[in-house]
């Protein structure tokens, strides 16, 4: 398969409170058609990924509100929702559109605005992304279950509190150089494990944020593509696979099943292995999640994962340079957009325009997770 | 502006007082996490029979011992609280019976939350100027409510200040005022619900940073002064770091704003806030200082003042109690003490 990147837009990610909605999505769809150069009249459809609109704003059928507000009636529009996998599936959506040969330039977005409502509500809202019967309505909270995964991981591969704090430090100081990042400073080790605990293990520089913020890419077929631009990025590989919605139906909760089955799609559509991966944008809601995901994506052997971010392994310099958007710790984590805005970043990337948190890669990979792992979805770039 | 500015002043904050540690041990609060984050370690809490009323009385009789003048001479008076013991029936009415302001005047509650004081001020200061009376009477005070458990519940503290505002015989000459208003909702209650709710960090960055900001810049721009120009300044205190933070952002020192921080011992005072704070630097203040106040209420808006300490100031110094006087003597309550005295034990 084969899709072409034409063009990416991002918001400003953080606490927007002077931005609606209806604001960022307009902001970011229109940076997104002007990059890559193409008219209104050009677009086929439009997919958008949002996790609640419906609880953050009151607001559903977000779908034609985007394309009223964007201009673009009366273009197909249509909502995907798969919690914070919402953005990466929306992708999916539109690559399918395209791959099937219904259309030849689909708009994909994903926008979440979260701080209209107070943080004991956000965390609520969050929480309908786990089991309501037996999960939330119990008392558990998104920290609360990566808690029990991040002592799961410590207690069967040895993982370190001090190797979990690294995860964190290492996003905080790629964000510095991400002008779109919510939090642009650096943090120490004892900064993470002096900050107010939230679940045990996890303290609050574990965890990420709350955050406004819309992100949007321009996809076309290879053979339209060609039209507009000579050498575009592609995505050349897409994965996606379901997991139990709850912890308690899982195996093992220290490995993400969803994201390992995911990513063995994706390195097949692409024709390649975890190996030829040089660049990735992970789904590290919480430090453990990063771990999770470099074990399940295929980068370290399972259990090896806080090892490795201790080696640098995942560092800007590293052999696999991870989050180096600030992931979404440090970047910020508008739940809806955060797919779309992992595969801008990895755009940006493979076009060599990152500037000063430029790498050196001609693959990379996003991956982006909804819930505590009962959705994983992978997609694999190249030049 | 003609002359117009402080004649007197009084203030009074309850003798009781809750540590940190003792609110962090009931809920399961990390008692140091908190001192450090909000700079605070304990609070002032109203006594049994302890209310806005009687806060406003004390801190209005301190407040003519000072100001030395008949309470008959005064024309109008305003008391600013977002807890006014009664939703229908003013505080004010009391107040002037309470100290022999009555019947001959005008009288009104306002409520601004934190701010409702300083705009007390603000309207005496227009009738005095304008003639309409001679003296006027503005105060602010509360026993602020916190929901048990909440994390307002470490500041929500009681007490009160009250100014006597006249032409003749000033402490201090109230140069200029600006004030800066939105409709930006960090902080509220409604009828009939006994806790308020905030908008968590949304009272930060969009409401007290803002407004306090603006305000202040507002006055300066004004005055063609800057922050140098001022000996002192004071802002509203929701908790120590606040005014430390908007202080650097405006150009001021550490100096400059050290000595107006009480609420670390007596929590947030909310509408006697930052008059407390006024007051404090008043009580060390030497005449020719300049000083600059800027209160805030959720809502939300920004009263700035400049003050120019006079002559007078010395000859009505020790008249009547000082906010280190009220500070010092204290008697430490536990939680339950506390949940009784606030009203927190339904019977």
């Amino acid at each position: 398969m084969k899709v072409a990147v034409l063009g990416v837009g991002l918001t400003k990610f953080g606490e927007l409170w002077e931005t609606s909605f209806t604001e960022l999505f307009v902001e970011a769809g229109t940076k997104a058609i002007e990059n890559a150069n193409i008219d209104g009249k050009d677009i086929d459809a439009i997919f958008v990924g949002n996790m609640s609109g419906g609880r953050f704003i009151d607001q559903e059928h977000i779908s034609s509100l985007i394309a009223d507000y964007a201009g673009l009636t009366p273009i197909p529009s249509t909502r995907v929702e798969a919690a914070c996998a919402s953005g990466g599936l929306a992708i999916r959506h539109a690559i399918m559109g395209i791959e099937s040969g219904f259309y030849d330039i689909v708009v994909v977005g994903g926008v979440e605005k979260m701080t209209d409502v107070l943080t004991e509500r956000t965390t609520q809202i969050l929480a309908t992304a786990a089991e309501q019967e037996w999960e939330a309505n119990l008392g558990m909270t998104f920290p609360g279950l990566y808690a029990m995964m991040a002592r799961r991981h410590m207690h069967e591969y040895g993982t370190t509190r001090e190797q979990l704090a690294l995860v964190s430090v290492k996003n905080h100081r790629n964000a510095v150089n991400n002008p779109y990042a919510q939090f642009r400073f650096e943090i120490t080790v004892e900064d993470v494990l002096n900050s107010t605990v939230v679940a045990e293990p996890l303290r609050l520089l574990d965890c990420s944020p709350i955050t406004d913020g819309a992100a949007c890419l321009v996809l076309a077929s290879e053979k339209k593509a060609k039209e507009f631009v000579d050498n575009p990025v592609y995505i050349i590989g897409s994965g996606q696979a379901s997991s139990t919605i709850s912890l308690h139906g899982r195996e093992n909760i220290a490995i993400m099943d969803a994201t390992i089955n995911a990513a063995k799609e994706a390195y097949k559509r692409a024709g390649i292995e975890a190996k030829q991966i040089e660049v990735a944008e992970v789904h590290d809601c919480f430090t453990i999640a990063e771990i999770l995901a470099i074990e399940g994506l295929g980068f370290v052997k399972i259990g090896k994962g806080g090892k490795a971010t201790e080696e640098g392994l995942t560092e800007i310099g590293g052999k696999i340079p991870v989050n180096t958007s600030g992931g979404l710790k440090a970047k910020g984590h508008p739940v809806g957009a955060t797919g779309v805005a992992q595969a801008v970043e990895i755009t940006l990337q493979l076009r060599g325009e990152a500037e000063k948190r430029q790498v050196n890669a001609d693959i990379g990979l996003t991956h982006n997770v909804g819930g505590s792992g009962g959705t994983a979805v992978v997609h694999i770039f190249s030049k | 502006m003609e002359k117009v500015g402080i004649v007197g002043y009084g203030v009074y904050i309850p003798r009781y007082r809750i540590k940190v540690e003792e609110i962090a041990k009931v809920w399961g609060g990390n008692a140091e996490a908190i001192k450090r984050g909000l700079k605070i370690y304990e609070k002032a809490v109203p006594g049994i029979d302890e209310d806005t009323i009687t806060i406003s009385v004390e801190a209005a009789r301190n407040a003519l011992k000072m100001g030395k003048i008949d309470p008959k001479e005064i024309g109008a008076i305003y008391v600013g609280s977002e807890s006014h013991p009664y939703a229908v029936k003013p505080t004010g009415t009391v107040v002037a019976e309470a100290i022999g302001a009555t019947p001959e005047l005008t009288v009104a509650d306002y409520e601004f939350a934190c701010k409702a004081g300083t705009a007390g001020i603000q309207t005496c200061m227009g009738l005095v100027s304008s003639d309409m009376i001679k003296y006027g009477l503005a105060i602010g005070a509360d026993t602020a409510q916190g929901a048990p458990g909440d994390a307002l519940e470490y500041t929500a503290a009681a007490g009160g200040a009250a100014y006597i505002i006249g032409k003749d015989s000033l402490i201090a000459r109230i140069e200029a005022t600006y004030s800066y208003t939105t409709d930006t909702p960090d902080f509220w209650r409604r009828e009939g619900e006994p806790y308020p709710r905030h908008g968590g960090r949304f009272t930060g960055a969009p409401a007290y940073f803002k407004h306090i900001y603006n305000a202040s810049k507002g006055l300066m721009e004004k005055l063609g002064a800057e922050p140098e120009d001022f000996d002192k300044v004071v802002f509203h205190q929701p908790n120590g770091k606040f005014p430390r933070v908007i202080a650097k952002r405006l150009g001021f020192t550490p100096e400059q704003v050290e000595e107006g921080i009480i609420v670390d011992r007596i929590g947030n005072t909310y509408s006697g806030s930052s008059l407390l704070g006024l007051a404090k630097l008043l009580d060390e203040a030497s005449p020719g200082e300049r000083i600059l106040i800027t209160s805030f209420g959720s809502g939300a808006g920004s009263d700035s003042f400049s003050i120019v300490v006079e002559e007078e100031i010395e000859k009505k110094r020790g008249l009547a109690p000082t906010v280190e006087d009220y500070i010092s003597f204290k008697k430490y309550v536990d939680y339950a003490t506390y949940a009784k005295f606030k009203g927190k034990i339904k019977v």
